[in-house]
């Protein structure tokens, strides 16, 4: 919806675009895939596979043409938001999507919803497959009626990541054994969060609601759906989440950060929150964000046991037009030996639970974590997780439930306001 | 036959001149536009198959939605607080750029940086100046002894942000705009202004302002459309979270939209905010139009 030609005075983004460009693209169905569909053995296969963020692919496209010398592999990476956004308006425009589709964790349940849009992996090998992951991550990319549109790459897992200085300023134990000991569950965690307050060392327990909440919702049996239902307000897993993070601020342990902000990145720096939920990927962040923070980090069990935060799957959307190659080629880029080569290239923690013996994750220590064994910590959260549905309206219900913690932590509402507002906000996502 | 191919060039070639553009504007500007009202009547989710016609309930939703309403609020506040201060700026700036100055050319040059920044930098950017616990704004704050403000959390001090990084972008454009037009009105007018001891800020208000009164009015404009769709700002101000802060509280018109079509995927109901936004700007148009209509009779 361009509304007036403005010479280049303005090239403002607009977002309606977006909508137009996608009915143009109606339009203009340029043949999407240059290839014709007829593979004689003699001619080359080219397969296309868009990921997005670090999947550590690169190396092993190499090996896999080495290999099949008939199959040539395109590679698309794009920014994770922007990825998934692109995958959607392909799926709804039935061009433009790649052969295999890498998909995040947080937007998987808005493609589970419409299995169509793929091949089902249960009639091109995933059944036999089924036992190399844990259940909850072969649940995750399946569609309430049973089709599993996705196989699992990486998972998140979930531990702690606590201050060691800080700690010792507190008078609190430093060592992680016994820091895991000090909460075995998130009652326990808010307690040590108070003693921790108490003794007033300068710094805050906690950055703020928003990786509390999320890693508390992932412990629990039934989260945001139950089956294709989103039940917010009537199963106790959003509440039980909600009670406690309100808890931990009501304590005054939130140093009141928002996620993802400079302030947050800016405080990992500096010390201004002493614990923080950590999913595998979280270690290369807090790297990255607080270099010279190396060796005052280390990592504890998460409270409540297990528990996974982020991860991916690789589907295969329907448009593809050479399912058999595009099938083997994914079945082998997630299987275990793939895994762990990606895993010790770039630290993408590996989804099949058969790495958890091997000594390449066994033995992992990370040295900027005064050296936690952490690949022994997050397989241990992998395989006592337990699977949870993640529906199409997850990350927006999502996003209602942290804002009402934000309007809580920043004194707009009283908790009681807030959760009727995150419920109201909740009926209207649906 | 040679005179009916001459009177066809002389009348027809015109129109196939012009005709690419409108071409591509049927392509990409009038069908989209048509195409998003279709869209509009149906319960359309991005990617499932079957749209369902719903008539006009789209409309009816959206127009009992309270979250359009704020982001309307919020948007036109915004248009308020960041076109005001910006064209009172870039006159001024142009005034002073159309003094003589030394290595005039890199002054212009500098005016106009900001705007060929990109607006994702400057807003990550702006989000740490304006950052509650470690931002440059706060900081000066406090060495006054003013204590701290949360901008994000309020919606006066968060939309001022927003304004803010508006004003950085936009000022120095609007100034060569006006720098342009500025250099068109004769020079003699300011020698005689001069001469009768008119100081230079009365040569502004009495001279140039009236000279330049036309393109002041199309900046207006542009800074009106321009203000509609504003987005990148406030999504990243907000840590690209779509809401645009935890009440809402600067969520425009354009996040709004992006929020229901992309995140939500219900493109139905976004295409029915783009419609109503469509037709908030054509109205925004006619005003303008009236009001520079009769300054011409004026």
């Amino acid at each position: 919806m361009r509304l007036i030609n403005d010479g280049g005075i303005r090239r403002r983004r607009i977002v309606a675009v977006a909508g137009s460009l996608l009915a143009a693209t109606l339009v203009m169905t340029t043949a999407a895939c240059g290839s014709d569909s007829d593979t004689a053995s003699n001619e080359k296969v080219k397969l296309t596979v868009a990921t997005f963020g670090e999947f550590g692919y690169k190396a092993l496209y190499t090996e896999y043409m080495a290999a099949h010398p008939n199959i040539e592999i395109v590679e698309r990476i794009t920014k994770t938001e922007d990825h998934q956004k692109n995958l959607a308006a392909h799926l709804a425009t039935n061009s433009g999507a790649a052969d295999i589709e890498a998909i995040e964790e947080g937007w998987v349940g808005q493609f589970t919803s419409q299995p169509g849009k793929f091949y089902d992996w249960m009639e091109y090998g995933g059944a036999e497959l089924k036992s190399a992951w844990p259940a909850w991550k072969w649940q995750q990319a399946s569609s309430p009626d049973g089709k599993v549109i996705g196989l699992g790459t990486d998972v998140g897992g979930m531990a702690m990541c606590y201050r060691k200085d800080l700690f010792a300023k507190a008078g609190l134990p430093t060592d992680r054994a016994e820091v895991s000991k000090l909460w075995p569950t998130w009652d326990e965690f808010i307690a040590t969060g108070v003693k921790f307050e108490a003794a007033k060392p300068g710094a805050k327990f906690m950055d703020g609601p928003a990786v509390m909440y999320r890693s508390i919702l992932g412990q629990q049996p039934v989260g945001i759906y139950d089956g294709d239902k989103v039940v917010v307000d009537s199963a106790p897993g959003v509440k039980t989440a909600w009670d406690l993070t309100i808890k931990a601020m009501n304590a005054g342990l939130s140093a009141k950060i928002a996620a993802w902000t400079p302030d947050w990145n800016t405080g990992m720096a500096k010390g201004t929150f002493a614990t923080l939920a950590c999913p595998s990927w979280m270690m290369a962040y807090i790297q990255t964000q607080a270099k010279d923070t190396a060796g005052k980090w280390d990592i504890a069990d998460v409270p409540g046991g297990g528990g996974n935060w982020g991860g991916s799957f690789l589907t295969l959307p329907k448009q593809g037009k050479h399912v058999k190659e595009a099938s083997e080629l994914a079945k082998w880029l997630v299987a275990p030996e793939q895994q762990a080569k990606v895993f010790r290239a770039v630290g993408n923690f590996p989804s099949t639970v058969s790495l958890y013996e091997d000594s390449v994750i066994k033995d992992f220590k990370n040295p900027f974590f005064s050296d936690a064994p952490v690949g022994a910590i997050f397989s241990k959260s992998v395989k006592t997780m337990v699977p949870q549905y993640m529906g199409p309206k997850s990350g927006d219900v999502n996003t209602a439930v942290i804002n009402g913690l934000t309007r809580v932590e920043q004194g707009k509402q009283t908790p009681d306001e807030a959760w009727t507002q995150v419920l109201k906000d909740v009926k209207a996502l649906l | 036959m040679k005179n009916f191919l001459y009177r066809m060039d002389l009348k027809g070639s015109p129109y196939l001149y012009i005709a690419p553009f409108f071409l591509v504007f049927a392509a990409f500007g009038l069908f989209p536009l048509v195409y998003t009202g279709w869209v509009s009547l149906h319960d359309w989710e991005l990617i499932s198959d079957d749209h369902t016609w719903v008539g006009f309930a789209n409309y009816t939703k959206l127009f009992g939605d309270t979250y359009f309403w704020n982001a309307l609020w919020n948007t036109l506040s915004i248009w308020v607080m960041s076109t005001i201060p910006q064209l009172l700026m870039a006159l001024v700036l142009a005034h002073v750029l159309n003094q003589r100055l030394r290595a005039p050319t890199f002054w212009r040059m500098t005016a106009l940086l900001p705007n060929i920044t990109s607006v994702a930098a400057v807003a990550l950017i702006f989000a740490q100046i304006f950052g509650r616990d470690y931002g440059l704004v706060n900081y000066l704050l406090g060495v006054f002894g003013l204590g701290h403000i949360d901008w994000q959390s309020g919606t006066a001090s968060s939309q001022i942000a927003i304004s803010a990084m508006i004003i950085w972008r936009w000022t120095g454009n609007n100034a060569l705009i006006y720098l342009a037009a500025m250099q068109a009105v004769p020079r003699d007018l300011y020698a005689a202004a001069s001469l009768d001891g008119a100081s230079s800020f009365q040569q502004l208000t009495k001279i140039t302002i009236p000279a330049i009164r036309p393109t002041i009015l199309f900046t207006v404009i542009i800074s009106t459309i321009g203000g509609m769709q504003v987005l990148a700002e406030p999504l990243l101000f907000g840590g690209a979270s779509p809401t645009g802060g935890s009440d809402r509280q600067f969520q425009t018109l354009s996040l709004y939209l992006y929020e229901v079509g992309f995140s939500r995927f219900d493109f139905g109901y976004a295409s029915t905010a783009a419609w109503a936004m469509f037709g908030i700007i054509v109205i925004a148009a006619l005003i303008n139009y009236l009001i520079t209509s009769r300054l011409r009779r004026s």
